[in-house]
């Protein structure tokens, strides 16, 4: 009974402080996007709130809690309310299974440092990826208006079809690791990380995960200069700040999803374990940050053939590979 | 053409990342101001001639072209016979800085200033009255005085006036 109730405590403070860091470096994200961005086109980004603009996400929350939460007219009530935090829920969701350190040993009790290690967390992360379609075509649908329609339907199309590429490029993982556990995986990189051995999964999963996130070059579902912000065009005050806030708390899961499958997880020499684990999330983000930058917005037609003729081939390419390697050297 | 395509990639993640590393070029705009151009079109100003007399006559022109109908004016006259107006009245919260009227003003009188920086709290206190418009300087024309050159009684010889020319004897003209 006691370990029991401490193992509950044990839970609830993990799940305290997992999701206080996870929302704040998610509202410190959007600052720190648009200060790449900011210099990478040669501008500050936001330096007026706080010295070097530090205190723009709070800024940014104020104003979010405080502005009016409209409802339009014609609006699907129900669906229109509940789906933002379809959205931020899935996205937070995902966070449960990845671990971000080694088991600490406490009194001689061994904590993992994870939330929750289940034996099936690559097909829980999957699967809650394509439950955050949901957030995006039903809020596109409920709000009842043209742009959130075509931003909703874009959304899902593109989410389904990047989702197969997604799922198909960790098969490769699954079979080097020999386990669905996220632990088990990062265990498995206890050598050399399996972005050595696996760069085209890499690769795949890579543009599949922007793709999944609606980012630039994928982000035909919120495209402003063709249907003003898509999906959440209708939704005002903390409903559009929780789309917002979903699509950042992706961001770092995704990093963190993208560090355990390929860059080793926690794993790494001279640092302790957290500090790699949120070195990696940094570098995936800061690469994230960088296409957004870069490369311009893709045509629905070059969304679909790249989905559909390059990435699912090449993952589905990459596992017979990888099988039959596995096969010849017996291991 | 895969080469293309990656240095395609290439070139522009390099150019993106290179400017990381660039001093931003933006100004900061309370900071720093920079000095407009003088025919930069702001705050209206109602400017005076040389000897200190104002240059408006009330002619109701730069009323008449505005075209967001933003001055109006009374006109008055004085002992001497000149005019001026009693009032002028400009709503800059209507004003679209258009400079229709610096080009309509016949003495040069009404013109725009680089000052632009004009926010109020309250709209009302964007309405400015003669006595918030009128200078004591000739702004961009600071020589121009129009009764020197018209709306004078005419003395002394033609020709003679300021900028006239001498008349020309027509039959020196002659082929």
């Amino acid at each position: 009974m006691e370990t029991w109730i401490a193992g509950f405590i044990l839970l609830l403070v993990k799940l305290g402080v997992a999701l206080t860091v996870l929302l704040l470096v998610a509202a410190y994200l959007v600052w720190v996007e648009r200060k790449l961005l900011g210099r990478m086109q040669v501008r500050y980004g936001p330096n007026r709130a706080g010295k070097f603009g530090l205190l723009q996400p709070l800024a940014d929350l104020i104003k979010l809690v405080t502005k009016e939460d409209t409802i339009p007219g014609a609006a699907d009530r129900t669906i229109f309310l509940l789906a933002p935090a379809v959205v931020g829920a899935t996205a937070m969701l995902i966070f449960a299974v990845i671990p971000f350190g080694d088991r600490l040993i406490l009194r001689g009790k061994p904590i993992p440092m994870v939330i929750a290690d289940l034996n099936v967390a690559l097909l829980f992360a999957i699967a809650l990826s394509s439950l955050g379609v949901y957030g995006v075509a039903l809020g596109g649908w409920a709000s009842n208006s043209k742009y959130s329609l075509l931003g909703g339907i874009r959304g899902a199309a593109q989410m389904i079809s990047y989702e197969i590429s997604l799922g198909l490029s960790l098969a490769p993982i699954v079979m080097l690791a020999r386990s669905f556990s996220l632990v088990d995986i990062v265990n498995a990189q206890a050598l050399y990380p399996f972005i050595l051995v696996q760069p085209v999964s890499f690769l795949i999963f890579f543009v599949s995960a922007v793709a999944e996130i609606k980012r630039i070059p994928f982000d035909l579902p919120e495209a402003e200069n063709e249907l003003i912000a898509g999906y959440h065009t209708e939704y005002s005050g903390m409903r559009f700040g929780l789309f917002f806030l979903g699509e950042y708390i992706t961001l770092i899961v995704l990093g963190g999803l993208i560090g355990a499958f390929f860059l080793g997880g926690w794993r790494g020499p001279f640092l302790p374990p957290l500090a790699w684990f949120i070195l990696k999330v940094l570098a995936v983000v800061f690469v994230m940050i960088w296409v957004r930058g870069t490369l311009p917005r893709l045509r629905y037609d070059q969304l679909m053939s790249l989905g559909w003729k390059v990435l699912i081939p090449a993952a589905l390419l990459n596992i017979i590979v990888t099988g039959a390697v596995i096969l010849v050297m017996g291991s | 053409m895969f080469k293309d395509w990656l240095m395609g990639f290439v070139t522009g993640f390099a150019t993106t990342f290179k400017h990381l590393f660039r001093r931003p070029v933006t100004e900061q705009y309370p900071e720093y101001q920079r000095t407009l151009p003088v025919r930069s079109r702001a705050r209206i100003i109602l400017t005076r001639d040389p000897d200190g007399e104002e240059r408006c006559v009330a002619c109701y022109l730069c009323s008449a072209v505005c075209p967001v109908s933003c001055i109006s004016m009374q006109s008055g006259q004085r002992e001497d016979g000149r005019r001026y107006p009693r009032w002028f009245r400009i709503n800059f919260a209507r004003c679209i800085y258009c400079g229709f009227c610096e080009e309509a003003c016949p003495t040069l009188a009404i013109q725009l200033t680089p000052h632009f920086e004009t926010c109020e709290r309250d709209v009302l206190n964007l309405v400015a009255e003669k006595e918030n418009l009128l200078v004591n300087h000739g702004g961009k024309n600071p020589d121009y005085n129009f009764y020197r050159h018209a709306g004078v009684t005419m003395v002394g010889d033609k020709g003679t006036h300021v900028n006239e020319i001498e008349p020309v004897d027509l039959k020196s003209n002659l082929p």
